[in-house]
């Protein structure tokens, strides 16, 4: 206190407060600094990816997009395999994650006892965070024989002498490939999708659900006709937020997808994603226009998930308000 | 009465059938953990920690180098991505609010938390590997620390947002600059948050294995030089898991437990730390 009692003259305050200005001045300058650091990373990746893969992308034109064939030997390259790839087992995992992610979330926020929620929460949580090469490396050695041995013949005896639909399923079950590749995604993207799901359906105003309740209606049909209309924008901002994820996903792929550069309509068959690609041929591709293409390949995996993300900040953005993800 | 019953089932259906998803992911991560820890546990041993990965074909050996080329990765990613995360998040909470620069650098952190991490690899094979005409254990911290920071930059930013306005005031009126205001008052008020925050980044990026492909690489030799190839856990494991040779599969089995006994502790040890500090 004694120091506040003592007077200062006002030549020594005014240096003292344009001190504190001068230091505050550079304080904001070097966090801002920071933050220009973070925005310039994203714009470093776009710019550095489409200067190396401007070769191939000259070299080939816009036919690189749909051209199928993806030979070393003959150098000719193009991304319609690892295109349809990456789409094909995003989809499956999609299709198997949403509505299981949508039962989880329903149950946390709806029917779970009140004791169990923080746990199984959690854990939810906690399957999230389980790296993506633990799940690739399961998928190889546990799930591929497993699903070789007893899923997929009995896919096949079921569904193989319908015409068209059997198409999918034509081709020797050897657990490794497209649907494989689908099914371990699907098991990687769940946690994530759940989680959000649950955040929106916990931003319904309990009046909306209690009026529901009052005027006798069921969990279920609260949950129809009250919690998804109102968070169905979140909801699908969860979906694409899982879609970006699985587009992007290297290891839990990489492992059970075959890496073979060919597109059988058989969901059985191997193929290859994009990312698989680039963690199989990148380290020893020849330079020119094998790595070029690969960057190119890179380039159109980067450009669709930043739409997809893009997309997926903005609605959940829009219901969950500033929180965000 | 019909419609009555078939409400009652219809909603008994659904009920019963979310209670089936949500047994069917509990069923899935305790199924991924039993296999970890079955597989695994019988190649721990000290040999794991004390000798080199084995050449192709032969027996014995262990993971030492490409633990200690994660752990030093690890650490300079920490040491990196620590300082600018949170400098960044005090930009983004104390000065930018809502300009437009800042409402830009929020959405390209939202985007970098979920962008593919092979294609940050590829970004630094482009910006260091190149230039530096080697594959090194810097380009793999580079690497994950862009992956690390977004994560360190979002935590800090949404902590220090829950520090009371009238804190900050408070340290203003008795004349505190804006620095000392953000570093020694509001900071310090959320240091359990932030600490959550670099934990769950470093158990983000333990487990990456893709950014690693082209910037660390591997070494099959115990090295702690920084400029040249390094081993590495995640690398070691995807290598030896796709490999013919069963001392190798073996050997991937015991650092994939390695690695999820790691994350899962750091997880969960951030979140308890998070909870005990805010109940006091």
């Amino acid at each position: 206190m004694s120091d506040a009692a003592t007077p200062i003259g006002d030549e020594a305050h005014a240096r003292q407060v344009g001190k504190f200005k001068r230091q505050d001045r550079i304080f904001q300058f070097v966090t801002m600094g920071f933050a220009a650091l973070v925005l310039a990373s994203l714009l470093g990746v776009l710019l550095s990816l489409a200067m190396k893969a401007w070769p191939a992308l000259s070299h080939f034109g816009p036919s690189f997009l749909w051209s199928n064939v993806w030979s070393v030997p003959d150098n000719r390259f193009g991304a319609l395999i690892a295109i349809y790839g990456t789409l094909a087992t995003s989809v499956i995992a999609l299709l198997i994650a949403v509505p299981i992610s949508f039962g989880i979330a329903l149950f946390l926020t709806e029917t779970c006892p009140v004791w169990l929620r923080r746990p199984l929460g959690t854990a939810v949580e906690l399957l999230a965070g389980v790296p993506s090469i633990i799940y690739g490396i399961w998928g190889l050695f546990i799930f591929a024989p497993l699903f070789a041995e007893h899923v997929e013949p009995a896919l096949q005896s079921v569904f193989g002498d319908v015409p068209l639909l059997g198409q999918l399923f034509a081709g020797a079950p050897i657990g490794i490939g497209i649907l494989s590749a689908g099914i371990v995604l699907s098991l990687m993207v769940i946690p994530f999708i759940a989680s959000v799901m649950r955040d929106v359906f916990e931003t319904v105003p309990p009046v909306l659900k209690e009026s529901a309740y009052g005027l006798g209606c069921t969990t279920w049909e609260v949950v129809r006709h009250i919690v998804l209309p109102y968070t169905s924008v979140g909801v699908i901002g969860g979906i694409m937020l899982g879609l970006g994820r699985a587009l992007g996903e290297t290891m839990a792929v990489t492992f059970v997808i075959g890496n073979s550069n060919r597109i059988v309509g058989s969901l059985f068959a191997p193929g290859n994603s994009i990312a698989s690609s680039l963690a199989n041929e990148f380290a020893e591709a020849d330079p020119g226009l094998h790595i070029s293409s690969l960057f190119a390949l890179g380039l159109v995996l980067f450009v669709i998930t930043f739409v997809v993300l893009s997309i997926s900040r903005w609605l959940i953005r829009r219901n969950l308000g500033s929180e965000g993800i | 009465m019909d419609l009555y019953r078939r409400r009652i089932w219809i909603n008994r259906l659904g009920i019963g059938l979310s209670m089936a998803a949500m047994s069917f992911g509990l069923l899935a991560l305790t199924w991924i953990l039993w296999v970890l820890v079955s597989k695994g546990f019988s190649v721990l041993s000290l040999d794991l920690f004390l000798k080199d990965t084995p050449a192709p074909g032969s027996d014995g050996g262990g993971l030492r180098n490409a633990i200690v080329g994660s752990g030093l990765i690890i650490l300079v990613t920490t040491l990196v991505s620590t300082p600018v995360g949170i400098l960044a998040g005090i930009y983004l909470a104390e000065f930018g609010k809502v300009s437009r620069f800042a409402m830009a650098t929020r959405f390209v952190t939202d985007i970098m938390l979920s962008a593919p991490s092979i294609v940050i690899g590829l970004f630094v094979y482009a910006l260091m590997v190149v230039s530096m005409k080697s594959f090194s254990g810097w380009a793999g911290s580079v690497a994950l620390s862009l992956i690390a920071i977004p994560v360190v930059v979002r935590t800090t930013e949404n902590m220090l947002k829950m520090v009371p306005s009238s804190l900050r005031e408070a340290a203003f009126a008795v004349g505190a600059p804006r620095w000392a205001v953000s570093l020694k008052v509001t900071l310090r008020a959320v240091k359990a948050g932030i600490v959550t925050g670099v934990l769950l980044a470093i158990a983000r990026v333990t487990g990456e294995t893709a950014p690693l492909l082209f910037t660390a690489l591997n070494n099959q030799f115990f090295s702690g030089d920084m400029s040249g190839p390094m081993g590495n856990l995640p690398v070691v494991i995807f290598q030896f898991g796709l490999s013919p040779y069963e001392n190798w599969n073996k050997l991937a089995w015991g650092g994939a437990l390695l690695i999820a006994l790691l994350v899962l502790g750091v997880n969960i040890g951030a979140r308890f730390l998070f909870r005990q500090n805010n109940k006091s």
